[in-house]
C-alpha cells in the first residue's frame, strides 16, 4: 500500500474539522477526495502532506509516518496547493530548480529535470520568464510542475484546476492523465465532480469531518436507486393520472415536474425505451427526451444534501 | 545544504530583480546622506559658510566707515550694503540673516560715550526670528569691530580722537566731583597726554594702537587616536554612517514583510512541505538578508571613501560591524515576519519602530543634542551602537579593540531578536 491514512482526527478549538477520516491508495492509484466546504478536505490535506500534525491517527506513505518533521516520508509527495504557491519574480526555470533543491534533488539532475517539467507542462518557450507575466493556466502549470521535481510517487493536488478557462483545465488533465499513466498516484480534491469522474479510481466523500463514502465511481453509483434519468419536456401541462401511473411504472424509482419538464429516474439505463413508449400511449404530448446516466454529482448530492454550505 | 544554499541563492535573484528595492537600498542612502552631509559641514576641511548680511551705513565719520570695513572683511560675514528699506525687506523675506543700522552722528556719539560722559549711539539690529543664534553671532562679531575701531580713535591720537577726549573731559568737569567722578578725569588727562605724545621714529604713518581682545586661540580639532588629526572630522562619514543604518532596516522591514506575504500565498506552507527544517528555513532567510544588508553597507560607504573622502581608519573595525549590524537587520526582519500579522500591519508598525531606532540612533541628528536621560535611553537601541561605532572607526579614527563593545551589543540585540522570533514561529507551527 503507498498511503494509509488511518483514524484521523484534528480539531480547531471546539470545532472538530477531521473525525477519524482513514482510507488507503494503491501505487499508480487516483483517489478523488471529494466534499463541499468545510467538510475537512483541507485538513485531511495538510495532514497527508505532513504541514500538520493529526491530533489522532496516522499518516504513513510506503510504511513510512508523515508529520512534521518527517522528512524521509515527505520526499515521496508532491504537493500541488490550491494557492499558486510560487515565486511570482523568480523565472519558472528558477522556481523549479528551487523546488528541486529543497527535495535534495542533485544539481546536475535538476537541470535536467526542470528542463523535463517544463515540457511536460508545455511551458518550455517561457522557462526564462517570470510566473508574473504568465496567464492564470499558465500559472497553475508551473504550480504543477514544481511539485513533479523530485519525481515522487505520490502527487496530492488540491483544486489544482480552481479558476482556469476549460482550455487549460483540459491541458491540466492530459498532464495528469500523463502522470497516472507513468504511475504517479494522485489524491485529488476538486468542487468539479466531471473532473473527479474522469480521474479517479477511487472516491471519497467526507462531511463535517468523517467519511461518508469510500469506493470505486461504479460502486458509488450502485448506491443510487436511480441509474439513469430521463428528462422529459412537455408541450402542454401534465394529466395528474399519468403522473400517478408514470410512478408506478416498473423501472421508474423517482419523479420529478419542474413547469413543463419531467425528471424521470431510472433502476437501469435501458428502462428509458419503455418508459417512452408507455408515454406516448398515455397521449403524453412531448417536444424531446433526453437521457442521462446517473453522474458523481448526483452521487455527491444524494451523501451531503443539498443544503447550503458557507 | 543544498535546500539552505538554493533558498539563499533565490532570495538573492529576487532582490536583484526587484529594481524598486535596489533604488531604495543603494541609491536614497547615498542621495540623503550627501545631502545631510554637505548640510552638516562637509568634508571637514573647509571653513562653515558665511554668515549673509545687510549693512546699512547712514553715518559719514571715519569711524563708521572704518566699522564697515572691517565687518566686510570678516570672512564669517557675507556682508551687502543696503538702504534702510532694502534692509529690512530683505531680512523679512529670509534673503538676508541679519541687518546692522549704523546710525547717522555715530563715530561721534560713540567716542563721547566710550568713558561713559554721554549718551550711547544706538546701532539697529534687524534679524530673522527663526535664526535666533546668528543674532549673538552677529552681535559678537559687531561689539568686536566697533570697540577695535572706537578705541583706536580713542588712543590712536587721531584729531578725531583726541577732540573727542576733551569734550568727554570737559563733559565730566561740569559734573559733581565726587571719587568715580575725580577717577575718571585722571584716566582721561592721561590719554589726552598719551594722545599728544609724537609718533616714534621708525613708526612714521603708523597709529597708536588702540583695544584689542588680549588673546588669541589655536584652534585644534580632536578627533580620535593617531593622525586623525585636525582634519580627520568628515561630516560625510556620520551621514553615511546613518542614512546606511536608517535604509538597510528598512531593507530588514522589506525581507519581513516578504515572509508574512509567502505565508499568505501559501509559498510559506509549500516550503514547510519539503523535507527541510523550520531552522533551516528561517536560517536561509536571515543569512540572505544578513549578506544583502552587508554588501549594501559596503557599496554605501564605498560610495563615501571614493567621493567624500571618508576614511576607514579601520577595516576590520569597519567589516566587524557592518557583519553585526547585518546580523541586527537579518533577525529584526525575521522578528517582523515572526509577530506580524499582515504584510500591511507589520510595515506600519515597523516602520515606526524603526524610525524611533533611528532617530534615538543619531541617524538624523547627533545624539548629544539630546537631554542626558535620552542618551542613555538610546543605548538600548541598537542603531546607537552601529552608528557610534560607524563613526568610530571612520571619522574617529578608533580601531578594531575600540569598537568591540559596540559590535558585541548588536550581537547582543541580533541574538534577543532571533530568539524571540524562532519561539514564536516554533508557537505557530
Amino acid at each position: 500500500m503507498l498511503l494509509e491514512a488511518s483514524n484521523l482526527a484534528k480539531a480547531y478549538g471546539a470545532r472538530r474539522a477531521v473525525d477519524g477520516v482513514s482510507f488507503q491508495l494503491r501505487a499508480g492509484q487516483t483517489l478523488g477526495l471529494i466534499g463541499p466546504n468545510g467538510a475537512g478536505k483541507s485538513t485531511t490535506v495538510g495532514m497527508l502532506c505532513g504541514l500538520l500534525a493529526p491530533d489522532a491517527g496516522s499518516v504513513r506513505v510506503r510504511g513510512r509516518q508523515v508529520g512534521p518533521g518527517a522528512n524521509e516520508a515527505k520526499r515521496c509527495i508532491g504537493l500541488v496547493p490550491q494557492d499558486l504557491a510560487l515565486y511570482e519574480d523568480l523565472p519558472a526555470f528558477e522556481n523549479l530548480m528551487l523546488f528541486g533543491a529543497l527535495y535534495g534533488v542533485p544539481r546536475a539532475l535538476r537541470r535536467e529535470r526542470a528542463a523535463r517539467v517544463l515540457e511536460q507542462v508545455n511551458l518550455q518557450e517561457r522557462a526564462r520568464d517570470r510566473p508574473s507575466t504568465f496567464s492564470g493556466g499558465m500559472k497553475r502549470r508551473l504550480n504543477i510542475g514544481a511539485a513533479l521535481m523530485h519525481a515522487p510517487e505520490l502527487l496530492v493536488l488540491d483544486e489544482p484546476t480552481v479558476g482556469v478557462d476549460p482550455q487549460s483545465r483540459n491541458a491540466i488533465f492530459d498532464i495528469l492523465e500523463r502522470l497516472k499513466g507513468e504511475g504517479c498516484a494522485l489524491v485529488y480534491t476538486s468542487h468539479y465532480m466531471e473532473e473527479v469522474e474522469r480521474l479517479a479510481d477511487q472516491i471519497v466523500v467526507i462531511d463535517g469531518g468523517k467519511v461518508l463514502a469510500d469506493d470505486t465511481p461504479a460502486g458509488l453509483q450502485r448506491r443510487l436507486p436511480s441509474q439513469a434519468a430521463l428528462r422529459v419536456e412537455l408541450a402542454g401541462e401534465p394529466d395528474p393520472v399519468m403522473l400517478d401511473g408514470l410512478r408506478a411504472m416498473a423501472g421508474v424509482t423517482t419523479l420529478q415536474q419542474t413547469g413543463l419538464q419531467l425528471k424521470i429516474g431510472l433502476a437501469q439505463a435501458t428502462d428509458a425505451l419503455p418508459v417512452m413508449s408507455w408515454l406516448e400511449r398515455s397521449g403524453c404530448r412531448a417536444l424531446g427526451f433526453a437521457t442521462a446516466r446517473t453522474r458523481l454529482e448526483d452521487i455527491f448530492l444524494h451523501l451531503t444534501g443539498r443544503s447550503l454550505r458557507d | 545544504m543544498t535546500a539552505f544554499l538554493a533558498l539563499v541563492r533565490k532570495d538573492l535573484i529576487l532582490f536583484l530583480h526587484d529594481r524598486r528595492a535596489l533604488l531604495i537600498s543603494l541609491a536614497l542612502p547615498i542621495i540623503i546622506a550627501s545631502f545631510f552631509g554637505f548640510l552638516f559641514g562637509g568634508g571637514g576641511a573647509k571653513g562653515g559658510s558665511a554668515i549673509d548680511i545687510a549693512l546699512v551705513l547712514q553715518d559719514t565719520s571715519k569711524t563708521s566707515a572704518a566699522i564697515a570695513a572691517g565687518l566686510k572683511a570678516d570672512s564669517s560675514l557675507a556682508v551687502a550694503p543696503m538702504n534702510i528699506d532694502e534692509a529690512r525687506a530683505a531680512v523679512g523675506s529670509g534673503k538676508r540673516k541679519a541687518a546692522i543700522v549704523i546710525p547717522a552722528g555715530f563715530g561721534a556719539a560713540a567716542g563721547d560715550a566710550l568713558f561713559g560722559g554721554a549718551a550711547k549711539p544706538e546701532i539697529g539690529l534687524l534679524y530673522d526670528p527663526s535664526q535666533p543664534a546668528v543674532l549673538s553671532m552677529v552681535k559678537g562679531m559687531l561689539t568686536q569691530q566697533v570697540m577695535q575701531v572706537v578705541s583706536s580713535e580713542m588712543f590712536g591720537g587721531a584729531a578725531g580722537g583726541r577732540e573727542a577726549s576733551e569734550r568727554s573731559l570737559r563733559a565730566l568737569e561740569a559734573r559733581p566731583q565726587d571719587a568715580d567722578t575725580v577717577a575718571l578725569r585722571g584716566v582721561l588727562e592721561s590719554v589726552i597726554k598719551y594722545q599728544a605724545l609724537p609718533v616714534k621714529e621708525g613708526e612714521a604713518g603708523a597709529k597708536k594702537a588702540g583695544l584689542t581682545t588680549p588673546f588669541t586661540t589655536r584652534d585644534e580639532s580632536v578627533s580620535g587616536k593617531g593622525d586623525a588629526g585636525p582634519a580627520g572630522y568628515n561630516a560625510f562619514a556620520h551621514s553615511f554612517a546613518g542614512m546606511g543604518v536608517q535604509f538597510i532596516l528598512f531593507m530588514g522591514i522589506e525581507m519581513g514583510t516578504s515572509l508574512l506575504h509567502a505565508r499568505r500565498s501559501g509559498v510559506w506552507s509549500r516550503l514547510q512541505a519539503a523535507p527541510v527544517s523550520l531552522s533551516t528555513l528561517l536560517l536561509a532567510r536571515a543569512a540572505s538578508s544578513a549578506l544583502i544588508a552587508f554588501v549594501i553597507l559596503c557599496v554605501i560607504f564605498a560610495f563615501a571613501v571614493l567621493v567624500f573622502h571618508v576614511r576607514i581608519a579601520s577595516l576590520p573595525g569597519f567589516v566587524g560591524l557592518a557583519l553585526c549590524f547585518a546580523l541586527v537587520t537579518a533577525s529584526f526582519g525575521v522578528l517582523i515576519a515572526a509577530f506580524g500579522k499582515t504584510p500591511e500591519a507589520a510595515r506600519g508598525l515597523a516602520l515606526f519602530a524603526t524610525l524611533m531606532m533611528v532617530m534615538l540612533g543619531g541617524a538624523w541628528l547627533p545624539s548629544f543634542l539630546f537631554p542626558a536621560w535620552l542618551q542613555q535611553a538610546a543605548l538600548a537601541v541598537p542603531t546607537k551602537w552601529a552608528i557610534d561605532g560607524f563613526d568610530a572607526v571612520t571619522w574617529r579614527g578608533m580601531d578594531l579593540a575600540a569598537v568591540l563593545p559596540a559590535m558585541g551589543a548588536q550581537l547582543g540585540f541580533a541574538l534577543l531578536f532571533a530568539v524571540l522570533a524562532v519561539w514564536r514561529f516554533r508557537k505557530m507551527a
